[in-house]
């Protein structure tokens, strides 16, 4: 690997991994960090890699936490591996230290290195630096020391003191990457409004923690990190699963449709519910529903009532849906599914990300069930794809299932706060006025297929819908043999028109030279693009096509399969989609990258995947 | 405004009804005409919405909104459906498979909740659609294609269940008495909050005659007791007999005889909050005591989709946002310029 390239990128990203029980607030200083350094013009990008566990034994190694954050210009990933870091006890540094790049920092609270904290953590000597073979420079700090001794007049008890430990850390951070403390101070606000007392102790605390690196000039060289030339606005952080909910409720202002949202909780899709719950402010109506079923069918009652309704799960959320959106398919009404995919089969890895619901999306269902299938990016794309899906659900009619994962769910970035005319109007397929005489419940929109949507309360316009298949002119009850063909062949080609409405695939990092082109869809676009950045780097020419849209696939999909002597799918299960390409475009031949581990690709292992096949 | 006069023809559809010659189903279907045109909800303000069975092809009938969903699911959809449209009113019809065997816990919830719609639950004990399982409803020891040497389990009673899932509406009728029927359903339609009608309902193919023991003319009248709130409760062909306190319990009496007179005889009161009650009645089940047949529990409450629409009401007046936009301008941000 070329070094000279290695010390440039160090200079522009720099990755830090905060480590610590799970109670100990690693996600707390994490998004702190990260949204003061996205204010600073950086381009972020984290990664929460939390126990499926709530609250395992304090400083067992099951109960560990981490947070990793990357900074810098072009970020699009956490990074593989962090330059800094945080073990905020033995468990942390044993379960986090393969994730220090060669030449980084760590940095441990020396206090939390007691013989009983060893213990817990499994180690066979007390010199747990020597034990693990750490030959990195490693800062030892009196976290917990520290915090007490700045909170000594604050008249606290010890536990509510220690709960300020992660913020001594957040202000040793704020030191040795140069970023503003006030603007720390302005987040904690935020966060404790409702309790002065606890935010004046982190204050003293984020302060103490500034101050003990400038004092010791912790021997660490400060980073200078550089900034993105970024499109000017007004920004926020985001994570993927508020994104989701953002995307729906913009959905919801632009096509006056109101958002109800049917659901249930499970890891790691609840943020959607939490975030639309609050958003009754905005006029959402979110129901926790008493089953994943009742969580899909109140939203199909929702629609039929002319909601944009929408149910949000994960895997074996959707599997219990399946008869619901089976439903929807047969009564032709819109609804939105979103599925942020964890590890599986069955309960497998709940807090893990996977893209193995593909298939499951695409046909999980009985019978011939057609449904709409698009793809988030990252967390911010969370929101472009929730507004698309629910575009795609309303003007054409049928179920959209939107796949996100865990990775870019619970993943955040700096998104900025679109502009009121900056997304399309929505026009749900009413039944138009002149053809309210002549209208029958299967009546279609000639160029999309779609049928159109009778809103009950409507005079004029009673209709009945169901799961029994219906006569395609009258919508009656029909077990006619031919007209079943017949409405079995309209549903399917209905989805398929929704191409001729999603925008053309495009190739990224394109030139001519290039021969290999690199396929990926959904969540692991960051990783796939910095990956082909790299190859290219390197003098192997590589271009990208990551799929947002996966049924129907954009028009011109087939095109660009075939411009490229080499196709490399990569994705994060056995090979779902490069096997649905395959059987659609069997000239091409398309090779394959897979990982199935719970977690997302590493960079390195993209780069060296793709060198392994050409 | 003059309010519109409806039939019950405004209320029926041009499909052909396809159940059984002799089914119950029939009679709840002209009860139902009847009792949305005495009502007077106009047709397209009504929504009707089923599962899956015999009873719930009830809404192709119906020339009203319509929604024949899918097996036991019918609670979870109309409780979508009207916290969505609070104004339309809103029926369910299920049978007793697909209302508390596969649709069991969508019905107690939709009942805990208290959302305002009308569930017609038409039990005949049976499996029809299916041709002849036993139900959730039917009697231990019941012979069936599913259970030939009788069944190992107690059924369900659905008042039973009601009132555990803390219900506010209870009623019962009988599929051949269309006068207490259409009473019911109209009593169900204006109580705001979760009705449950439980329309005792003959199937003649697989379960002909098993509420006969209610239903016989020779002994209706001596097995069954009309409540009405507000009224002694009295039966027999002359209301010669009365229910009675019997300790924390009620018991049957014959007025005259053992020296009990009108006075000691109860009066019905459907709207107690307690439905200490109302189980006992609910549970008389014609052998002891005479099958309760009409309004049994009838309390007020408040009902979801009213609580979810004020508060919507109440947060949004509260902060102010018009758009998604000033919500999250309202937030922590940083500018770019």
């Amino acid at each position: 690997m070329n070094n000279i390239n290695e010390r440039v990128k160090a200079l522009r990203q720099v990755a830090v991994r905060f480590s610590g029980d799970s109670g100990d607030g690693m996600q707390l200083a994490g998004n702190i960090f990260t949204n003061v350094s996205a204010g600073m013009g950086n381009s972020v990008s984290t990664f929460p890699d939390y126990p499926a566990e709530i609250r395992a034994p304090q400083g067992s190694l099951g109960g560990v936490s981490g947070f990793q954050v990357s900074i810098g210009a072009g970020v699009h990933t956490p990074g593989d591996e962090c330059d800094v870091l945080v073990a905020m006890n033995p468990a942390a540094l044993k379960t986090n230290i393969k994730f220090l790049r060669k030449g980084g920092v760590v940095i441990t609270d020396t206090d939390s290195f007691t013989p009983d904290g060893l213990k817990k953590a499994k180690y066979a000597t007390d010199d747990a630096i020597k034990e693990l073979g750490i030959t990195a420079q490693v800062v030892e700090v009196p976290v917990t020391s520290m915090t007490k001794a700045a909170l000594a007049d604050a008249g606290m008890d010890l536990k509510s003191m220690l709960k300020c430990r992660n913020i001594f850390v957040l202000g040793l951070l704020c030191w040795l990457f140069d970023r503003p403390l006030e603007s720390a101070q302005k987040m904690l606000r935020a966060k404790f409004a409702k309790k002065p007392a606890v935010y004046e102790a982190n204050v003293k605390v984020l302060q103490a923690g500034y101050d003990y690196g400038h004092n010791i000039h912790a021997s660490v060289s400060t980073y200078r990190v550089e900034t993105d030339d970024i499109v000017p606005g007004v920004y926020t952080d985001v994570k993927g699963n508020e994104a989701t909910a953002y995307g729906l409720i913009m959905a919801s202002e632009k096509s006056g449709c109101p958002l109800f949202l049917g659901s249930y909780p499970i890891t790691p899709a609840t943020d959607i519910l939490h975030e639309l719950a609050k958003r009754k402010d905005l006029g959402v109506k979110a129901c926790q529903m008493e089953d994943e079923i009742a969580g899909v069918c109140s939203a199909i009652g929702a629609s039929y009532a002319g909601a944009l309704a929408v149910t949000s799960t994960s895997g074996p959320g959707l599997a219990l849906k399946s008869e619901g959106i089976g439903l929807a398919v047969m009564a032709e009404l819109p609804l939105v599914v979103i599925d942020v995919q964890r590890g599986g089969p069955s309960t497998g890895l709940p807090t893990k990300t996977e893209q193995t619901d593909l298939m499951q999306a695409l046909y999980g269902r009985n019978g011939e069930s057609p449904v709409a299938v698009v793809a988030a990016l990252s967390p911010t794309d969370c929101f472009n794809m929730a507004f698309e899906a629910s575009r795609i659900a309303v003007e054409h009619m049928t179920p959209v299932i939107l796949l996100t994962d865990a990775f870019i769910g619970n993943g955040s970035s700096a998104w900025r706060i679109p502009e009121a005319d900056e997304y399309p109007e929505i026009k749900p397929l009413r039944v138009p006025e002149g053809l309210r005489e002549s209208w029958q419940p299967y009546m279609r929109e000639p160029e999309t297929m779609a049928r159109y949507w009778a809103i009950p309360g409507t005079p004029g316009l009673m209709h009945r819908l169901g799961g029994l298949e219906k006569d395609a002119d009258t919508g009656a009850l029909s077990n006619d043999p031919a007209n079943h063909e017949k409405m079995v062949l309209t549903r399917l080609e209905k989805v398929e028109r929704i191409a001729r409405d999603i925008p053309a695939q495009e190739v990224l990092l394109d030139n001519p030279e290039a021969d290999t082109l690199l396929v990926g869809w959904g969540g692991t676009y960051g990783h796939l693009y910095t990956a082909a950045e790299e190859l290219n780097a390197q003098g192997i020419k590589v271009a990208l096509s990551q799929f947002r849209y996966i049924r129907p696939l954009p028009a011109n999909t087939g095109e660009i399969l075939s411009r490229f002597k080499r196709v490399i799918v990569a994705e994060l299960n056995t090979g779902m989609f490069a096997d649905y390409l395959q059987a659609k475009f069997p000239d091409v031949k398309i090779e394959r990258i897979n990982k199935i581990q719970g977690q997302p690709f590493l960079v390195s292992e993209l780069v060296d995947g793709v060198k392994h096949l050409i | 405004m003059e309010e519109k006069k409806y039939t019950a023809a405004d209320f029926k559809s041009d499909q052909p009804v396809r159940w059984c010659a002799g089914c119950g189903d029939h009679a709840v279907l002209n009860c139902l005409h009847k009792a949305m045109a005495t009502l007077g909800v106009a047709p397209e303000m009504t929504a009707v919405i089923s599962g899956i069975g015999c009873s719930s092809r009830l809404p192709y009938y119906m020339n009203t909104y319509g929604f024949h969903t899918i097996h036991g699911r019918a609670a979870a959809v109309a409780t979508g459906f009207k916290v969505t449209n609070p104004e339309m009113t809103v029926w369910q019809i299920s049978g007793d498979g697909d209302g508390l065997a596969i649709g069991g816990n969508h019905f107690i919830h939709a009942v805990r909740r208290n959302v305002d719609i009308n569930i017609l639950l038409l039990n005949n004990r049976i499996y029809g659609l299916t041709k002849g399982q036993y139900s959730p409803t039917s009697a231990r020891g019941f012979v069936s294609k599913s259970s030939p040497y009788g069944t190992t389990e107690d059924p369900f009673i659905p008042a039973e269940l009601v009132f555990g899932a803390r219900g506010t509406f209870f009623a019962r009728t009988i599929d051949v008495d269309l006068p207490t029927s259409q009473e019911v359903m109209v009593a169900a339609a204006r109580h705001k909050g979760a009705s449950v009608v439980e329309v005792l309902q003959n199937c003649m193919i697989f379960n002909n005659g098993i509420h006969a023991n209610v239903t016989d003319k020779e002994h209706r009248a001596d097995r069954t007791i009309h409540l009405r709130h507000g009224e002694k409760m009295l039966f027999g062909k002359d209301n010669q007999y009365g229910l009675v306190g019997n300790g924390l319990l009620i018991k049957a009496v014959e007025i005259g005889k053992e020296g009990w007179t009108i006075d000691d005889v109860l009066v019905h009161d459907a709207h107690n909050p307690s439905n200490f009650v109302h189980q006992q009645l609910a549970m008389m089940d014609g052998t002891e005591l005479p099958l309760a047949i009409g309004v049994i529990r009838d309390v007020d409450n408040l009902t979801y989709e009213t609580e979810v629409a004020r508060q919507v009401e109440d947060v949004r007046a509260r902060k102010g946002f018009d758009s998604l936009r000033s919500l999250l301008l309202a937030g922590d941000t940083w500018t770019v310029e």
